[in-house]
């Protein structure tokens, strides 16, 4: 079945829930400052995706359609608080620094958005796939937003890596321009609005620059055909 | 109209497992991660302390001996601030206070400041605050030197008139396009010496 190739490839591009969708633009605006925040909160949120992805569709037949959405609600949360009890006991410095980010996963309207949109009416292995493809996507978002802004913001990349993962980590920090002043811009909330603006217009280009050879194709055949 | 009620029925029992279901899954997970996270916490602020005042210097459990005061006129707040005492050989070496500053440019900033048994300064970190990055920030130490300046002053060292940011003719430096923060800091640290100054007495009791 290459239908699940196609479901990854909707997550991570043509429906990523970051830059097409516009949804869940709550934490990824306000966590995107740096690659490890983006990393860690999109992982998070994958996580929480793929597991209600998978219940959701589990209990798909089981549950009536009055009740389908407070049941989604529970599912999510109960996920959500006990990765964030996981969060407060493994990574602590990370969750000071999260914070309420993790608990907001639940207001993410992109994880409800897939348990109704398409967990709900689809078996478990495409759930599955979908919940991992849209988590990458999303993750993919805040990773490329938080890398832009913590580069033209405090010339680094990878600041607090050993916060994720130990203090090996600590040499992972790069300083691409060294003696930096910093862009308070970009770190502060404007700099991830029009980050995330630029982001937006470079997909849309790109979409742009790949259906072009098809269409003049078409068209080729058209005047063909004419002639 | 038996159709319909049944269907309600039904739904509040499957609304009610999920329910249980769900708690029970957070209270399982509770359970087993609940001594880990106070642990996480006990141990990030002995971190923090210990930075201040190194274990050589005292032989208690900064930890066990702390007090709580709750409505002191001298920090005018309305946080109560915990006393953090290090004592060596039963006699009181140094205080730390975890004040809080109520005045920061994005609300409170909570402190800790070390004092030595003499009312002289050991330092002062800020743990936790929501100030500006890049601005406001500068209090932390990886960010700047600026909460340096306080180690070893005192009362008397600048003299109280003077315990202001130099924008309003005081003796500590203000960031560049951010007094806000160094001005809240500096009241705090100075109410926090004028607090130890009234109850030393009372702070260096030792009962038993
Ligand atoms: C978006 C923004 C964030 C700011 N954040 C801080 C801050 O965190 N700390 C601070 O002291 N000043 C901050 N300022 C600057 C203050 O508004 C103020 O201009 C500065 O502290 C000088 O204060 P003064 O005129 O009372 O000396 C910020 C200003 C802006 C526009």
């Amino acid at each position: 079945m290459d239908s699940y190739s196609k479901i990854l490839k909707n997550g991570l591009w043509e429906n990523n829930q970051a830059f097409v969708a516009l949804l869940g633009l709550c934490p990824l605006l306000a966590v995107s400052n740096t690659v490890i925040n983006g990393l860690v909160l999109g992982l998070a949120t994958t996580l929480t995706l793929v597991l209600s992805n998978t219940v959701v569709s589990l209990i798909r037949h089981q549950v009536g359609s009055e009740i389908r959405l407070p049941v989604f609600v529970l599912i999510i949360a109960s996920i959500v608080t006990t990765i964030e009890l996981i969060m407060n006991s493994y990574f602590y410095e990370l969750y000071l620094i999260l914070g309420i980010f993790i608990p907001l996963i639940v207001t993410n309207c992109s994880i409800i958005g897939r348990a109704e949109a398409f967990a709900s009416k689809n078996p478990v292995g495409a759930s599955f796939i979908d919940g991992f493809g849209m988590g990458l996507g999303f993750t993919a978002a805040l990773v490329i937003l938080g890398a832009m802004r913590e580069v033209l913001g405090s010339g680094t990349l990878f600041a607090n890596a050993d916060l994720m993962f130990g203090d090996a980590a600590k040499d992972m920090v790069i300083y691409v321009i060294s003696d930096y002043e910093g862009f308070l811009l970009a770190i502060l909330p404007p700099g991830a609005f029009i980050g995330l603006g630029l982001l937006i217009a470079l997909k849309n280009v790109i979409d742009k620059r790949l259906s072009k050879p098809a269409s003049q194709s078409v068209s080729l055949s058209m005047d063909a055909k004419k002639a | 109209m038996s159709d319909s009620r049944s269907v309600l029925i039904k739904s509040g029992w499957v609304l009610g497992l999920f329910s249980f279901i769900g708690i029970g899954l957070v209270s399982l997970t509770y359970s087993v991660t609940h001594e880990k996270i106070a642990e996480n916490e006990r141990l990030f602020i002995l971190k923090n302390l210990r930075e201040l005042v190194p274990g050589t210097l005292h032989d208690n459990d900064l930890l066990a001996d702390t007090l709580q005061i709750a409505q002191a006129k001298e920090f005018a707040g309305k946080h109560p601030v915990t006393i953090y005492r290090a004592l060596k050989n039963k006699k009181l070496v140094a205080i730390i206070a975890a004040p809080t500053a109520p005045d920061g440019y994005n609300g409170s900033i909570k402190l800790l400041v070390a004092i030595k048994e003499n009312g002289e300064l050991i330092g002062v970190r800020a743990v936790s605050h929501h100030e500006t990055p890049g601005l406001g920030d500068a209090i932390d130490t990886n960010k700047s030197d600026w909460i340096h300046a306080f180690n070893g002053r005192s009362l008397s060292n600048p003299p109280i008139r003077s315990w202001h940011v130099k924008k309003d003719g005081g003796d500590f430096d203000q960031f560049t396009g951010a007094t806000v923060t160094p001005r809240a800091v500096v009241k705090a640290v100075l109410k926090t010496l004028q607090y130890y100054q009234a109850n030393h007495s009372n702070l260096a009791k030792i009962d038993g």
